[in-house]
Formats: C-alpha cells, sequence, structure tokens
C-alpha cells in the first residue's frame, strides 16, 4: 500500500448511531437492515394487494383505473418476489449463517454491505416509479412484446428493467458470498453433512441465484436495448419471436420459485427439530431433496407456457418433469411429519407457522400438480385458480416460514422474547385470512375468471366469491398489523430471553443473545449434525462460551473487518448509474447523453477503486491482533 | 406447556363435511365460464382429466394432512415431558415414501400425455370448416372460407359462429401482442402468439351462445376483450354464413341515410379504419368489419349489448366504455377537438349502424 498514495478519507469509527448502520459491515446489522428493508417494501406490496382486492371485491368497481390496476398487479408481484420474499431471505442469510457454522462474519464483509446498498438502490428504482410518471405495467413477467416501445410508450417498463438489473447485481453478490462463506468458514468438525439445514438450503439457493440471474441478465440487456438505442430482439413488428423472452424469463423465472421457497424450507427445518425435542427426520434425505429440487427447477420452465403452443410433445415432457418435482417435495413434507412423530411437540408461536407452513405448502404441491397436466392446465392458466396455488406456495409457503424465522431468531437478534399471546393471534388471524382470502380463487378460477382482469361483469358468478376473498385480505392484513405491533412491542420491551431460549440444537444458540460482536469468542469445534445440542445432552468437553466471566475482555482482541464507506459509494454509483439512463442530454452536436448515468458510472468506479486500496483493517488500529 | 386441548373428534369431522360441502357445491357448472359445464370432446377431456386428479390429489390432501394432524394433536407436549426417543430416520419408510407419491404420479402422468396428444391433433384435419382467429387490442376477427368463392375470406368480428357438432379447426394469430382464445365450455385456451401461428380444434355438442374471454394479459383493456360464440345448426349457420357474403344493406331512411354520410365524411373518417362492403370508400382494415354489424348481438369486443343507447355511448366517448383503445387513441375525430360530432351526427351513425344487417 505504501507505494501508493492516493489520500482517502479516514475510515469511519463510529461505533453507534446512524453512521455505524451506514458503514457497518458486521453481518448481524446487514441482516437487521434487509430484514427491516425486507418488511417495509412487504407492507408496501401489501398495500398494493389491498387496492387489487378492494377493487375486485365487487363487479364493475371503478376504484381505480384499468392502468392503475395493472400497474398494482405488475407491481404487487415484482415487490413481493424481489423485494420482500427474496431479501427476507437475505437477512435470515445473512445474520444466521455465519452464527450456524461458527464464524465471525461473512467471506466478503464489505461485499456484504454493498449488496444490501445495491438491494436498497434496486428497491427505490422500482418504488419510486409510482411518483415518476408511472409504475410498470406489464406484469412480473413483463412478456414480449407489450414490453416493447410501440405497446408502452411511458417509462414505467424503463424502472422495472433497471430495478431488476441493480436487484441482480446485489444478489449475485450475496449468492457469491454466501457461497464462499459456507464453503470456506465452517467451523471445524463441520462437514457439509454436519451443516444446519437453513445452511444447506441457502447454498443451494445461492447456486441457483448465481446460475438463474445471468439469464434474466442477458433478457434484460436485450430488452433494455430494444426500449434505449432500437435494437429489434423482442420487436414483433421487425419479425422477433416473442417466445424468446418467454422461454429466457422462465429458464430464470421456474428457479426463481425455488430461490423463494428453498431458504423457507431451510427455515422449517430448523424449527421442527427444536420445537419438537427431536433431530430432523432423515437428515441427508432432507438435504438431498433440496439439492434435487434445486437440480430439477431448471427442467420445468415450460410448464408456465403450456398454452403457447410448443405442441404436444415438449407440453408431455415438461408435464412429467414437473410432476416429478413433486416427488423431492412430497419426501420432504413426509420427512417434516417424521421429525414431529414421537416429539414433545411445544406450541409456540414459530412452531405454529411452521406447521402452517406445512399444512398450506401440501395444498399448494397438489394444486401444483393439477396444473402439471398440461391439458387440464389448458382450463386453468391465466385464470384465478393459479393465483390461487401461487398464494398458497408463497404465502403460505414462503410468508408463513419467514415469520416463523422471526419468532424462532428474534430472541437470539434481541435478547428478548417476542409476546407469545399477540404471536398466537397473529397467526391465527394470518392463517385463517390467508385461507379465506386464497382458497376462493380456486372456485372462481375453475369458473372460469381470468387473472389480471381489472374488472368483471356481474352476471359471472364470480361476485361471492371475490367478496369472500377481499374480507379475508382485510383480516390477512390485520394478522400483520397484530405482528407490527408485536415486534415493536417486543423489542422496546420484550421478557428477557437466554443465550438458549429455545433449547435449541444448532450453534447459534451456544453463544448469548444478542450475540457479541464477534459472536463466537472462540471457534467451536463440531462433532454431530446437531452440534449445540450434542454438547449440552452428551456433555462433551464445552467450548468457552462467549461472554462467560472468565473470558470478559477477551473479546475485545478479536481481530473483526472494520466499518468501510466505500461499499455504500460504489452502491450510490450504480443506483445513479442506471437511474441516470433514463436523464439525457444534448451536448453539442450529440444527442441522448445519459449525463447523469454516466456520473454514476464515475461515482461506481471510483468506489471499487477506493474500496480495492483500503486495507482489510487499519493496521495501526489494530496492532495486537491475534 | 401445550396451549392446545385435545381435538374434539366430532367437530372436526363436522369441519371436515363443511368444507368437502363448500369444495363440492362451489363451483357452478351454470356459471357462463364455468369450466365443470363442458358441452365439447376437449373440453370434456379436459374435466376428466381435472377430476381423475383431482380425486387423487383429494385422497392425497386428506391423508397427509390427516398423518400431519395426527401427529401435531399426538405427539404435543405434556408437562413433565422428558427428551423423546432421537430416532433419525428410517430408511424403509422413507423409500416408501418416495415410491408410493411416483405411483399417484403415474396415474396422472398417463391420462395426461393421451390428453395431450387428443387434444392436440385434429379429428379430422382436412375436411373440417376452418376458422382464422385474429386477436388484436381488444377485439378479435374471424375469418371464415367463402363457401362460394375460394379464394374469397369473409371477415367478421367478435362473434365466432360454429356449427353444432362438427369439428371447427381453428388458427390463431395476432396482430399486436399476446391474446389467448378461450371458450371454458368448449375447450381450454391457447395462445395467440404474433409472428407464431397456432392451431387447435373444437367442437361443440349443444346449439347455444357461449361466453369466451382473453384469457392472457394484453394491456390496458385486457379485462374488456370478450367474444361471443354462437353455436347452431348446420341450416342456420350455412344461412348466416351465406348472409355474411352479402355487401351492407344500402340506407334508406333519411338519418341512416345522413349516418352513412358522416361515417364516409372528412369530419369522423369512420371509413379510414372500417371496412362496410359495398361502399366505395369504406374499406379499412384497423378495426373490426361492420358490413354487418347491425346484427350482432354486441359491440366494443363483446362487452355491451348491440343497443341504440350502448352504441351511442361506444360512439360518443369509446375511451369510457374501453380504455386505451385504439380509436379513442388515434382517431382524429376523438383527438381532435374541432372534429368533434354533435349529438346529433352521432345518432344518425348510430341509425346507420343498426341497419347494417
Amino acid at each position: 500500500m505504501t507505494t501508493l498514495s492516493i489520500p482517502l478519507p479516514k475510515r469511519p469509527t463510529h461505533p453507534t448511531g446512524i453512521w455505524d448502520w451506514i458503514t457497518t459491515i458486521d453481518h448481524k446489522k446487514i441482516g437487521i437492515l434487509y430484514g427491516v428493508t425486507a418488511f417495509i417494501m412487504f407492507l408496501t406490496g401489501g398495500i398494493e394487494a389491498l387496492y387489487i382486492r378492494a377493487q375486485l371485491a365487487t363487479p364493475e368497481a371503478q376504484l381505480v383505473s384499468p392502468e392503475v390496476f395493472n400497474q398494482l398487479f405488475t407491481m404487487h408481484a415484482t415487490t413481493m418476489i424481489f423485494l420482500g420474499v427474496m431479501p427476507m431471505g437475505a437477512a435470515f442469510f445473512n445474520y444466521i449463517i455465519p452464527l450456524q457454522i461458527g464464524a465471525r462474519d461473512v467471506a466478503f464483509p464489505r461485499l456484504n454491505a454493498f449488496s444490501y446498498w445495491t438491494f436498497l438502490g434496486g428497491a427505490l428504482i422500482l418504488k419510486l416509479s409510482w411518483f415518476m410518471g408511472g409504475a410498470p405495467n406489464a406484469g412480473w413477467f413483463g412478456y414480449s412484446p407489450i414490453t416493447g416501445l410501440e405497446y408502452n410508450p411511458g417509462h414505467g417498463i424503463d424502472f422495472w428493467i433497471l430495478s431488476l438489473q441493480v436487484l441482480g447485481i446485489a444478489s449475485l453478490a450475496a449468492a457469491f458470498n454466501f457461497i464462499v462463506t459456507i464453503l470456506n468458514m465452517r467451523a471445524p468438525g463441520m462437514s457439509l453433512m454436519r451443516m444446519p439445514l437453513f445452511t444447506w438450503m441457502t447454498l443451494v439457493t445461492a447456486f441457483l441465484l448465481i446460475l438463474a440471474f445471468p439469464v434474466i441478465t442477458v433478457a434484460l440487456i436485450e430488452l433494455l436495448f430494444d426500449r434505449f438505442y432500437g435494437t429489434n430482439f423482442f420487436v414483433t413488428t421487425a419479425g422477433a419471436n416473442p417466445l424468446l423472452w418467454q422461454h429466457l424469463f422462465w429458464i430464470f423465472g421456474h428457479p426463481e420459485v425455488y430461490i423463494l421457497i428453498l431458504p423457507a424450507m431451510g427455515i422449517v427445518s430448523e424449527i421442527l427439530p427444536t420445537f419438537s425435542k427431536k433431530p430432523l427426520f432423515g437428515y441427508p434425505v432432507i438435504v438431498l431433496s433440496g439439492i434435487i429440487i434445486g437440480f430439477m427447477g431448471w427442467m420445468v420452465w415450460s410448464h408456465h407456457m403450456f398454452t403457447v403452443g410448443l405442441g404436444p410433445v415438449a407440453n408431455s415432457v415438461f408435464a412429467i418433469t414437473t410432476m416429478a418435482i413433486a416427488v423431492p417435495t412430497g419426501v420432504k413434507i413426509f420427512n417434516w411429519i417424521g421429525t414431529m412423530w414421537g416429539g414433545s411437540i411445544s406450541f409456540k408461536t414459530p412452531m405454529l407457522f411452521a406447521i402452517g407452513f406445512i399444512a398450506l405448502f401440501i395444498v399448494g404441491g397438489l394444486s401444483g400438480v393439477m396444473h402439471s397436466s398440461a391439458a387440464s392446465d389448458a382450463q386453468q392458466q391465466d385464470t384465478y385458480f393459479i393465483v390461487a396455488h401461487i398464494h398458497y406456495v408463497l404465502f403460505g409457503g414462503a410468508i408463513f416460514a419467514l415469520f416463523a424465522g422471526v419468532y424462532y431468531w428474534f430472541p437470539k437478534i434481541y435478547g428478548k422474547f417476542m409476546d407469545e399471546k399477540l404471536g398466537q393471534l397473529n397467526f391465527w388471524l394470518m392463517f385463517i385470512g390467508m385461507n379465506v382470502t386464497f382458497f376462493p380463487m380456486h372456485f372462481v378460477g375453475l369458473d372460469g375468471m381470468p387473472r389480471r382482469v381489472f374488472t368483471y361483469p356481474e352476471n359471472m358468478g364470480w361476485d361471492f366469491w371475490n367478496m369472500v376473498a377481499t374480507v379475508g385480505s382485510f383480516v390477512l392484513a390485520f394478522g400483520i398489523l397484530i405482528f407490527i405491533v408485536n415486534y415493536i412491542k417486543s423489542v422496546r420491551s420484550g421478557e428477557k430471553a437466554s443465550g438458549d431460549p429455545w433449547d435449541g440444537r444448532t450453534l447459534e444458540w451456544s453463544i448469548p443473545s444478542p450475540p457479541p460482536h464477534y459472536n463466537f469468542l472462540k471457534i467451536p469445534t463440531v462433532h454431530d449434525v446437531d452440534a449445540w445440542w450434542a454438547q449440552k445432552r452428551e456433555r462433551i468437553p464445552a467450548v468457552p462460551v462467549a461472554g462467560s466471566s472468565e473470558d470478559e475482555h477477551n473479546g475485545h482482541d478479536i481481530h473483526l473487518p472494520q466499518p468501510s464507506y466505500w461499499p455504500l459509494v460504489t452502491s450510490i454509483g450504480l443506483f445513479i448509474g442506471a437511474y441516470g439512463l433514463l436523464f439525457t442530454f444534448d451536448i453539442g452536436g450529440i444527442t441522448s447523453v445519459p449525463v447523469v448515468g454516466i456520473i454514476g458510472g464515475v461515482i461506481t468506479l471510483v468506489g471499487i477503486a477506493a474500496w480495492a486500496l483500503e486495507p482489510v483493517n487499519e493496521p495501526d488500529e489494530s496492532p495486537e491482533h491475534h | 406447556m401445550s396451549t392446545l386441548k385435545a381435538p374434539n373428534g366430532k367437530l372436526l369431522f363436522t369441519l371436515l363435511l363443511v368444507f368437502l360441502g363448500i369444495l363440492l357445491t362451489a363451483c357452478y357448472p351454470d356459471n357462463p365460464q364455468s369450466t365443470f359445464d363442458a358441452t365439447g370432446p376437449v373440453a370434456r377431456s379436459q374435466l376428466t382429466l381435472f377430476w381423475v386428479i383431482f380425486w387423487a390429489a383429494a385422497f392425497v390432501f386428506v391423508v397427509v394432512e390427516g398423518i400431519l394432524l395426527y401427529a401435531v394433536f399426538k405427539y404435543r407436549r405434556r408437562p413433565g415431558d422428558g427428551d423423546p426417543k432421537q430416532t433419525h430416520g428410517n430408511t424403509k419408510l422413507e423409500i416408501g415414501w418416495t415410491i408410493l407419491p411416483s405411483l399417484v404420479l403415474v396415474v396422472v402422468a398417463v391420462p395426461t400425455v393421451i390428453t395431450i396428444f387428443d387434444n392436440a391433433n385434429s379429428p379430422d384435419p382436412e375436411g373440417a370448416l376452418q376458422v382464422g382467429v385474429v386477436g388484436e387490442q381488444w377485439w378479435w376477427e374471424f375469418n371464415y372460407p367463402d363457401p362460394a368463392d375460394p379464394n374469397n375470406t369473409l371477415i367478421t368480428a367478435n362473434e365466432l359462429h360454429i356449427p353444432v357438432d362438427e369439428v371447427v379447426n381453428i388458427t390463431l394469430d395476432s396482430r399486436d401482442v399476446l391474446h389467448s382464445f378461450w371458450i371454458p365450455k368448449i375447450a381450454g385456451k391457447v395462445d395467440l402468439v404474433p409472428n407464431n401461428q397456432n392451431t387447435m380444434w373444437i367442437k361443440a355438442e349443444e346449439t347455444g351462445t357461449y361466453f369466451a374471454q382473453c384469457a392472457e394479459f394484453c394491456g390496458e383493456s385486457h379485462a374488456l376483450m370478450r367474444f361471443w360464440v354462437i353455436v347452431e345448426t348446420r341450416e342456420e349457420f350455412d344461412a348466416w354464413l351465406a348472409s355474411e357474403r352479402e355487401d351492407a344493406v344500402e340506407p334508406t331512411d333519411p338519418l341512416a341515410m345522413q349516418g352513412k354520410a358522416i361515417f364516409e365524411g372528412s369530419q369522423a373518417q369512420c371509413w379510414l379504419c372500417h371496412t362496410v362492403k359495398g361502399s366505395q370508400k369504406a374499406n379499412g382494415k384497423v378495426g373490426p368489419d361492420l358490413t354487418h354489424v347491425g346484427r350482432r348481438t354486441h359491440i366494443a369486443g363483446g362487452i355491451r349489448e348491440n343497443t341504440q343507447e350502448n352504441l351511442t355511448e361506444w360512439i360518443t366517448d369509446p375511451n369510457s366504455v374501453k380504455p386505451g383503445n385504439i380509436m379513442s387513441l388515434e382517431g382524429q375525430v376523438y383527438i381532435d377537438p374541432t372534429l368533434k360530432m354533435t349529438d346529433a351526427q352521432i345518432s344518425a351513425v348510430v341509425r346507420y349502424l343498426q341497419g347494417l344487417q
């Protein structure tokens, strides 16, 4: 470093306050940032959903215009998938994975901060579109050619493309980070087949991310070039084949479904053993079926395209591969039930959500098999039957598991319990609300109601169940309101929780709650799948627990990476750069120069350069590290 | 520890019955787009397949949810419980519950593949009536071969006439974005993809009027892209098709004559986009062919009944009826305030159009 004498600003050293959060590279704080941001985004997506339900409560309603309705459902799905469920999963990856594998942080802490800030930038690009002349309006799948300039001259689609690109960068960086973290930073003795299930599913998810996102990135770049620079990848009037987009989108989009659900399965696989006081039933089989699901997720994309005319051979093949994926999914469900079988089941809120997950995921899985049958799906495709299905797997599945995860790990994160009474109320309101909202959608779907319609006539027989669904959606929203109340109340004045409040099984429960910033005073040695449980029950020589009186001060000498401005600066550059592509000026004889975009690019480059030149730690600040 | 009480068996059973009752009565075959009232072989094969899979799924649902509930209640924690036995798995069981679902899936897969091929291949690929379907934002064009002149095509819109009990082969094209052709009681949907012609076959076994709707999101007024299928006897169908060959009726009453003049005039310029056969001027191809619009049951892409009142509303302000449609966005008469038609002019045009029987 001494040969380069570029003056960099002094490294941030704020131990607390807003600047601490802005410059932090502590995986736990980044996890909380991810979680809070994702939850706020989840709420905005929920408000969009309530508008949709209010509009559809009665036939011929005029609460919102057709154009706004189309923006609402596009934003609802894009928000929930990319800004809600995915980053909520990332919140748990961040907070929990290093604790579960006995590490002090992730492999690339600054890259981790970069992932978060880039995600926030992508989220803002998308959500701000409401105030920038209109949100995207072509569905989260953005089917060509309706995303083309000819049919969609506004900027909504541009915001959608740029947002997804920026979010993709965030996801890729995070995925690489977690793969390296999980593969390289496990505590001694933690072989792959001793990894906690949540860590396993995170690993599979991260691989899916790095394989799936490049596909959508390519498709989005092509679409961006069509819209900005006059290429013809998807311009049908110039002879383009719109099915190209559908293939590219679903080759990404179906693995994406597993990116959403595998972390959820991982969370549930942690909670069920803990609250049944039994090890996971058939651990290797659950791991293997997770991997198989991840692998087979690549062979089923065309089941989203059964009606586009791929022909009977393709439809048969994809029908069969889709049915086949039900087998490893079913195996997981049976093994979860096997975990509870013969156990001693406690019905604390995390467990209620986990059991709710299984019960609801079964419904979604079965309706999934129903439309895996391509011929039968011809009646179901693009109807409310499909809407019911996806909400059973993504709301009943992913969201319930994420709520289970919040209730489960809250005591670890805050050293306090969430209120159990409010938790039970929260669960039952959401469980009932979810079923009242989404079950009737099976009925109207089979009665011929297409999805993505802003209204319907009154003589179709859809009125009653639509009204029921709308009532259910408000019950659901009330349940989520209870969650918010519970969360705030518990952060402030929750009952104090010990380091191991649930009699847990994995390493995160072996350290105090909340964990010290260095996590583990001494890196543990692992002898079993349920490392902490084995240590507690079999009295394996105990690892010194951080924060115990004998080692009170030793933690201060632990060498941890230090905060940095540069991940944030780089992310801000990307945000400005992407947004800036929309603001062009004529300079001299050159037209449409994306000046703002270029400025953003420069900021990004400066951020990367400074980041590269910045040592992981200031040498002068920890002279005696070991 | 447990916050749950022992399950009340009778209550659970009652709840299950109520649930199954709702399930079986919630979908009414009477509903206009119900998939449970199949009146043709394609929809029927799809419905049969649905029931096969539904009962297989219902069986799995009851068994698995039953085991789940049983496990949850039976193994709930009781005061004084110690650690349960730490079982790690059971290979035989696990192999069993891998193979059993696979067998259930075979039961589903075999009829699926058979039905896919049956529905893909027309039983009468050459001889049957051939209808061309073209989708546009947000209406349908239907093309019939002219029975009297093999080189001619008869073009109509938004009402598909087909003869009962006969195979009809359909080609599907789109002139703009994706659409999907769906007559729930007659056949499941097939998409209209620009630059990619699709084909399907249908057959209806009962005469009558059927509801149908675009099922693929196609823009602002996707919800308003509907059409009607009129299944009639062969004689009725032949008579209808023959009359579709005829030129438009020449208006005789003064109001309708005035309407025609406006239709073909330089203020309204309807003729630029619409065809009225027999008219010297009106042979535009952008909008629906209006030669026989007066006898269609519905207007505006099948969403409004063909009444004087509805026609007046539609022609006065098409954007309020079908937001975003091309006529209101690109028709000069709707863009340029100086060209705006008076109420009297509109009623003349309405009279003219109603006379186009």
